[in-house]
C-alpha cells in the first residue's frame, strides 16, 4: 500500500513537471505553473488529470493552453484529461514570485499588490516601469494587447510597456 | 428547480451575449485606437461571461444542447435579455452610458453571487466576472464624467443618451418567476435588492458629470418575456448568420 502510494506520487511528480513546463501562448516568458493557472495534476486510474483555470472569462488562449498541456502530458507518456476549474476563480495573486520576476524581465510590469475587486471606483494604482524602475508612469489605456494587460508609458525613460492587470 | 435555474441562466447569458455583440460592433470604428481596444476588450469579457453561463445552462438542461446551440439557434421570442442591452449603439455616448448602466448593476450582482450563492458553479463564474465588471464600471464611469462635464457638444450628446436610455433601466430590477425561484433557493440575489447600490453608483457619477437623473413616466419592459424591439431581429440576423447558413459548423 505504502509502496503503491509512493510510485503513484512519483508518476504524479513527473506528470506535473511535464505539464508545468508549458509556456503561456500569449506571454511565452512564463509557464502555466508560473501564472498559477495549472492547479494540479493527479493520476486517476492511469489517467493524468490536469486541472486548469482560465485567467479571464473570455480569454481566447484557454483552449490553446489546454491543448498544449494535453500534448505535453501525452509526450511524457501519460494518457491526459483536462478539467476546466472555475471555482475558486483565478486571481493574479496566484502568480508565483518567479513568475512575477520573469514578467518584469520580459518587459511586462507584474500586477501591483492584491486583487482589484475591492478597489474604489476610481482608485489609482502606481505601476513601476519594468525597464528603468521609475514610478513616474502614465496609464495610456486600461485595455491593452490581451484581456489581461493594460497599456502604460514611462515618463522617465519614454518606453511604452504592458502592465499585467490585477484581478 | 432545474427548469427555473435553466431559465434564469438563459436570462443572464442572453444579457451578456446581446450586449457583447452590440459592443463588438464598434470593433474597428471607435473614436481612437485605445478606445477601439478597450471596447473590444469589454465585448470579449461579456462574450466570455455569456459562454460560461450558456455552458452551465446547457449542463443543467441536460438535453444535449451545447453553448453554441443555445446562443445561436433560438428564435427571437426565446431570447430573454433586457431591452437595454439590445438598444442600438447610437453614438459613443449612448454606447458608453448603456455599458455603464449595465456594469453598475452587474458589479454588485456578481459580488453577491461570489459570496452568498448556494450554487458553487455560479460562485466560481461570479468570482471572475465581478472583477471584470469593476473595470467596466470604472472605464465607462470615467467616460460619462468626461463627456457629461466636457464640451457643449459632448455634454449635449451625453444628456441625449441619458434621456434616451433611462427608461430602459427599470427592467434591470425585475424578477421573472423562474428567477424568483432561484432567489428563494439562495442561488441568486433579488434584483430589486441591488437598486440602492446601483443608484449610488449612478448618482455619484452623474453628480460629477453634471447630469440630472430624469423622471421616467413609462418604463420600457418586456425583454424578459421575449417581447423585443424592432432592432433585435436585425441583430439576430447578423449574430446567427453563420450557424443558420452552415448548421453545426465549427471554426
Amino acid at each position: 500500500m505504502a509502496q503503491a502510494a509512493g510510485i503513484r506520487s512519483l508518476d504524479e511528480a513527473r506528470a506535473w513537471a511535464a505539464a508545468a513546463a508549458v509556456p503561456d501562448p500569449e506571454v511565452p516568458c512564463v509557464t502555466v505553473a508560473d501564472l498559477g493557472i495549472l492547479r494540479s495534476v493527479e493520476i486517476e486510474d492511469g489517467v493524468a488529470v490536469a486541472k486548469v483555470s482560465p485567467t479571464y472569462s473570455g480569454c481566447p488562449a484557454v483552449v490553446a493552453i489546454e491543448l498544449a498541456i494535453e500534448t505535453a502530458l501525452r509526450e511524457a507518456g501519460f494518457e491526459p484529461r483536462i478539467e476546466r476549474v472555475m471555482s475558486p476563480a483565478w486571481t493574479t495573486d496566484w502568480i508565483t514570485p518567479e513568475g512575477r520576476e520573469k514578467l518584469r524581465a520580459f518587459g511586462i510590469a507584474p500586477p501591483v499588490n492584491a486583487s482589484n475587486s475591492k478597489m474604489a471606483l476610481f482608485g489609482e494604482t502606481v505601476v513601476t516601469c519594468p525597464r528603468c524602475g521609475s514610478s513616474d508612469t502614465r496609464k495610456v489605456s486600461e485595455f491593452g494587447s490581451t484581456p489581461c494587460k493594460a497599456h502604460y508609458t514611462c515618463k522617465a525613460c519614454a518606453e511604452p510597456f504592458d502592465y499585467f492587470k490585477c484581478i | 428547480m432545474k427548469t427555473d435555474l435553466f431559465n434564469a441562466l438563459l436570462e443572464m447569458a442572453d444579457d451578456h451575449l446581446i450586449l457583447g455583440h452590440r459592443v463588438g460592433e464598434w470593433t474597428g470604428h471607435a473614436p481612437m485606437l485605445e478606445e477601439d481596444l478597450a471596447l473590444t476588450n469589454l465585448a470579449l469579457d461579456l462574450l466570455g461571461q455569456a459562454r460560461v453561463i450558456y455552458a452551465y445552462a446547457a449542463q443543467v438542461e441536460g438535453k444535449g444542447r451545447d453553448e453554441d446551440k443555445l446562443a445561436f439557434l433560438r428564435l427571437e421570442r426565446d431570447y430573454r435579455n433586457l431591452l437595454l442591452v439590445e438598444r442600438p449603439n447610437g453614438d459613443f455616448a449612448h454606447t458608453i452610458l448603456r455599458q455603464f448602466h449595465f456594469a453598475a448593476f452587474m458589479k454588485p450582482y456578481w459580488d453577491w453571487v461570489a459570496v452568498n450563492s448556494s450554487d458553487e458553479t455560479l460562485k466560481g463564474i461570479a468570482g471572475k466576472a465581478a472583477k471584470e465588471m469593476a473595470y467596466h464600471v470604472r472605464h465607462c464611469g470615467e467616460w460619462v464624467i468626461r463627456l457629461g462635464d466636457g464640451t457643449d457638444e459632448s455634454a449635449a450628446r451625453m444628456r441625449a443618451a441619458v434621456d434616451a436610455l433611462h427608461r430602459y433601466t427599470a427592467e434591470l430590477f425585475t424578477d421573472t418567476p423562474a428567477f424568483k425561484a432561484c432567489v428563494e433557493a439562495g442561488a441568486l440575489p433579488a434584483r430589486g435588492s441591488l437598486k440602492p447600490a446601483w443608484d449610488a453608483t449612478i448618482r455619484m457619477v452623474f453628480d460629477e458629470a453634471q447630469l440630472d437623473i430624469p423622471e421616467v413616466s413609462y418604463p420600457a419592459q418586456g425583454g424578459r418575456d421575449g417581447m423585443h424591439g424592432e432592432e433585435m431581429g436585425h441583430l439576430l440576423a447578423e449574430l446567427q448568420y453563420m450557424q443558420r447558413t452552415y448548421p453545426d459548423m465549427k471554426w
